[in-house]
């Protein structure tokens, strides 16, 4: 008989997520994932001026802070034809690219470490050896013995004080940690690092976007001047800046991050055949080299891929209306088609309608409504997204620095291709992906200052700014990649106003309940077969849960009120 | 509470000297507007008072102001985070989940009654009884009251938690509420911005930490040192307002010569924040210093006080020949509307500080910028 495990909250995420999972025999058998808070954004939406939205759905998730802003820039510069000039393009580049830095460092050291290193264990280190392993692994100048020594000193002083703050309740000592005590104290160290470190990368969305979290984007471009006589605006001090704070988190990324990856990798090599739930996967592809309307050109390559075979990369459309479509079987609103319809966005519904159980619960019930996340689907099929996926995507269209990455590190740790589908081949290659994009942010800034040098940096294009100039309808999709995944918007305008705006997220696709035929998505699929070894400490939960870096807040909010609006007309 | 060390020691123990320590004291008194007279009182504070358990609550937020705290760019104080308060529950960075972080949560309340600091970042939905965000199988709601009744104080972070923000903008779908529309009988603190710039969320904290009492709070309950000053009457461009030198476009001649951004919609003029003063992400720039006007995040219903390109004059009752400087005091003069007596004056002193400041600025010709 299975026993129910319940994992609420899930912690070092973002958002509201829930996890109910079927443990049987040490092992999970099935799992039912639900996002617990919603917010309304596209209601608030409607009516609103286009050229603000990215504003409102910026603020879907200040973790992938900007991720939304540049796809909801792109959706209305997409529905009114705007192309931005190649400076405004190189300066959003920038700022992903920093995202991405800053993202999935805080991801595998603030929120996934804690999962694989035992912060308590590394009170036994010697910080000798420590040291050996530091400095065979990397250049990294923090490595000596002494600063091992203060670390684990500091370290000491902190769990003597009896008060273990965000390490209290901790899963220390659980067989599922496999590091030596050294190499824990490693990471220990790295953590504290990178949480000094991470605040520094950000600083290239506060010199392009005045502040981090949350910059300014602007429809058409970006709000930002160059100027290199001017201390006002964009010069070559601010481009100096730009330039050390990217050359300080290539360093970081290189000597600290994925040293550390490679090093922690091998001991847990038997999470190599976990947690590796669907096979199909899809990535929309960003970085544009050529701009936005060249989808050819972007670094992350678009297309899907099905059944895990990486010989065809499926084209991706999402203006076709049979491609992506979201259901609600099992999510707390209802269709005025009935339930069981799959909706494309720009022809969506929305009307919350709470049917779970009355707070305070124990248990949902999941074999009807138990979530706040839609399901979409990409012609019928459950979709993995996030760095997997963009990884795969680009490897099997062939892109050559994707390829010689992602064999480096297959190589290096001896495991074949196939051990990528899975929780630690989900966590290898954001790392993997973070390398390549801080490479690819030296060419960008490179673009940036030939563009400067010449002359040409307009960073606006002005001729669409005045809603008079508009149709009176337009309808666009804006399509980017998060860190966690293929993100697109769908915009209606009409009348100068917005008629109808909605989102479908990574996590959407990754933590949403079942569809309308019973099939699992992400986070639902890929727990199946993980072990637990005690309910009381589900730590393997949460390695293979943390593998995919969930943001919930943006994944639940989904849908405007215009489709009932529509209904209703229809009815009257 | 005699075990928990004081930051003193603690700070000892990570082998910082005593200079680094009264650095750090300065650091606090000036990021909290003290003179210079009362450092010694901050470093006495933090050497004697034992660490703050402290617990920090996400409701319907998007996590922006967990962000930028860690972003505060004092090196003591991202040591803070972690160790001189005692961060008992936080859903952001906690190690564990689930049962073993409720277990943390539920420890702390019960171990320190009236002792703890209770962070909320965001806004809370009151609409069919809560169910909109839960936790635990419980509502933010009924999670809310129980924690702040036996709470030391509350801080607000952010908008969400201070003003209700984005989910409570029009139609409200969720009925979402700030923290001090449901929960009573506890001091609260309101921090708003979205989010608010991370040193002056550490700065808040610090002064909680250091004093043992609340900074002066004006009349919305936001401390005075970080929102007694319109970003309007601390920006550098402001000489170009003054000059009627104005941006007409993005990136036009005057974009790039770094003109005022009236007329791109910047609501400086009506928003009561530091950004000009601190500026973001350890000095580095601000929206205004990067192109972009002020959005308002920092004052009440700024996602329904829009649009945000749309410039101040020509909003609803504000005549167009009303200058930035009028706008300002109106809307100075509408905050005071329900507050308590004592805080009156606040307004009244900010009324006069922005009456000087219409006196010695020549306002643009408005009815020409006009479109």
């Amino acid at each position: 008989m299975a026993n129910r495990l319940v994992v609420d909250p899930v912690t070092r995420i973002e958002g509201h997520l829930r996890i109910e999972a079927e443990v049987k025999d040490g092992k999970i058998v099935d799992a039912f994932s639900s996002g617990t808070m919603v917010r309304g954004f596209e209601q608030i939406l409607k009516g609103r001026d286009p050229r603000d939205a990215w504003a409102f759905t910026e603020r879907a998730c200040g973790v992938c802070t900007t991720v939304h802003a540049l796809a909801s820039v792109r959706t209305v510069e997409d529905a009114l034809g705007i192309t931005v000039p190649p400076a405004a393009e190189l300066v959003r580049n920038l700022m992903f690219c920093a995202q991405y830095l800053q993202d999935h460092v805080i991801h595998f050291y603030h929120l996934h470490a804690l999962d694989w290193v035992d912060v308590v264990n590394a009170l036994k280190a010697d910080p000798k050896q420590t040291s050996e392993i530091a400095q065979k692994i990397s250049h990294w100048p923090k490595s000596s013995v002494g600063y091992f020594t203060d670390v684990q000193k500091r370290l000491a002083a902190f769990a003597n004080s009896g008060q273990l703050g965000i390490f209290a309740n901790g899963y220390w000592g659980h067989p599922a940690y496999k590091l030596p005590a050294e190499v824990n104290l490693l990471a220990v160290a790295h953590y504290l690092e990178a949480l000094e470190w991470q605040k520094e990368i950000v600083k290239v969305h506060a010199i392009f976007g005045g502040k981090n979290p949350h910059p300014n984007y602007l429809v058409g471009g970006v709000p930002c001047s160059f100027n290199l006589d001017e201390a006002n605006a964009i010069n070559a001090e601010r481009l100096g800046y730009v330039a050390s704070l990217f050359d300080q988190a290539i360093q970081f990324v290189e000597q600290v991050y994925i040293p550390d990856l490679m090093a922690i990798a091998p001991l847990y090599t038997d999470w190599a055949a976990v947690g590796g739930g669907l096979s199909n996967y899809l990535c929309y592809g960003d970085l544009p080299v050529n701009g936005y309307r060249d989808p050819a050109s972007f670094k992350f390559a678009r297309g899907a891929i099905l059944d895990r075979d990486l010989s065809k990369v499926h084209e991706v459309d999402d203006k076709d209306p049979a491609q992506v479509q979201e259901q609600i079987a099992h999510s707390w609103y209802e269709y005025s088609g009935g339930d069981q319809a799959g909706l494309h966005p720009w022809v969506g519904e929305t009307n919350l309608k709470y049917s779970g159980p009355k707070p305070p619960y124990d248990q949902l019930d999941v074999e009807k409504k138990y979530s706040w996340l839609k399901t979409p689907r990409w012609k019928d099929h459950p979709m993995e997204v996030g760095p997997l996926a963009r990884m795969l995507v680009s490897y099997a269209a062939g892109r050559q620095d994707v390829k010689e990455t992602v064999d480096w590190a297959l190589k290096t740790l001896g495991v074949p291709v196939t051990a990528l589908f899975s929780t630690l081949g989900r966590t290898a290659a954001r790392g993997l992906e973070t390398k390549l994009v801080g490479q690819w942010s030296k060419e960008f800034l490179a673009s940036l200052m030939d563009a400067a040098k010449k002359g040409d940096a307009r960073t606006f294009e002005p001729s669409k700014w005045d809603p008079a100039t508009w149709p009176s309808e337009a309808k666009g999709v804006g399509m980017s990649e998060a860190p966690r995944g293929a993100l697109a918007h769908w915009i209606v305008i009409k009348g100068g106003k917005i008629d109808n705006y909605q989102l479908v997220v990574p996590s959407t696709w990754n933590a949403s309940p079942r569809d309308s035929k019973g099939q699992r998505s992400a986070y639902e699929q890929a727990l199946i077969g993980t072990p637990v070894h005690d309910q009381k400490m589900p730590i393997e939960l949460l390695r293979t849960i943390h593998s995919f870096d969930p943001c919930i807040a943006c994944a639940v909010h989904l849908y405007d009120e215009e489709g009932k609006t529509v209904h209703q007309l229809r009815v009257l | 509470m005699a075990d928990r060390p004081t930051l003193w020691e603690q700070m000892q123990q990570k082998h910082y000297s005593r200079r680094d320590f009264l650095e750090f004291c300065t650091w606090i008194a000036a990021a909290s507007g003290l003179s210079s007279s009362l450092v010694p009182g901050v470093a006495q504070a933090l050497e004697t008072k034992p660490r703050l358990p402290v617990v920090w609550f996400h409701f319907q937020e998007c996590t922006c102001c967990s962000e930028s705290f860690i972003r505060s760019s004092h090196p003591v104080v991202a040591d803070i985070l972690l160790d001189k308060i005692s961060l008992d529950y936080t859903q952001t960075l906690q190690a564990a989940a689930g049962e073993a972080a409720e277990a943390a949560l539920t420890e702390t309340m019960r171990k320190y009654p009236g002792q703890y600091l209770m962070l909320v970042e965001g806004a809370i939905p009151t609409a069919d009884d809560g169910i909109h965000c839960c936790i635990n199988g419980r509502t933010a709601l009924s999670i809310a009251k129980e924690a702040a009744a036996h709470a030391k104080a509350v801080v607000a972070w952010g908008s969400c938690a201070s003003n209700g923000c984005i989910q409570a903008a029009k139609p409200n779908p969720t009925g979402a509420q700030p923290i001090h529309k449901v929960i009573s009988g506890v001091p609260i603190v309101r921090v708003p911005g979205c989010p608010p710039v991370g040193e002056v969320m550490a700065g808040t904290v610090v002064h909680l930490l250091a004093f043992d009492r609340l900074p002066d709070l004006d009349g919305l309950g936001r401390p005075r040192a970080f929102y007694s000053r319109r970003v309007h009457d601390t920006c550098y461009r402001r000489a170009n307002y003054d000059a009627g030198l104005f941006v007409e476009t993005f990136d036009d001649q005057g974009a790039r010569a770094g003109h005022c951004l009236y007329k791109m919609g910047c609501k400086g003029p009506v928003t009561y924040n530091a950004c000009g003063v601190t500026r973001w992400n350890g000095g580095t720039s601000y929206p205004i210093q990067s192109g972009h006007g002020c959005i308002g995040c920092a004052e009440e219903s700024f996602w329904d006080n829009g649009p945000f390109y749309k410039h101040l004059p020509s909003f609803p009752g504000f005549a167009i020949e009303h200058t930035a400087d009028q706008i300002g005091l109106t809307a100075a003069a509408a905050t005071v509307v329900g507050v308590a007596a004592h805080a009156t004056l606040t307004q009244v002193r900010k009324s006069a500080v922005i009456k000087e400041h219409r006196a010695e600025s020549r306002p643009a010709d408005e009815t020409k910028e006009n479109r």
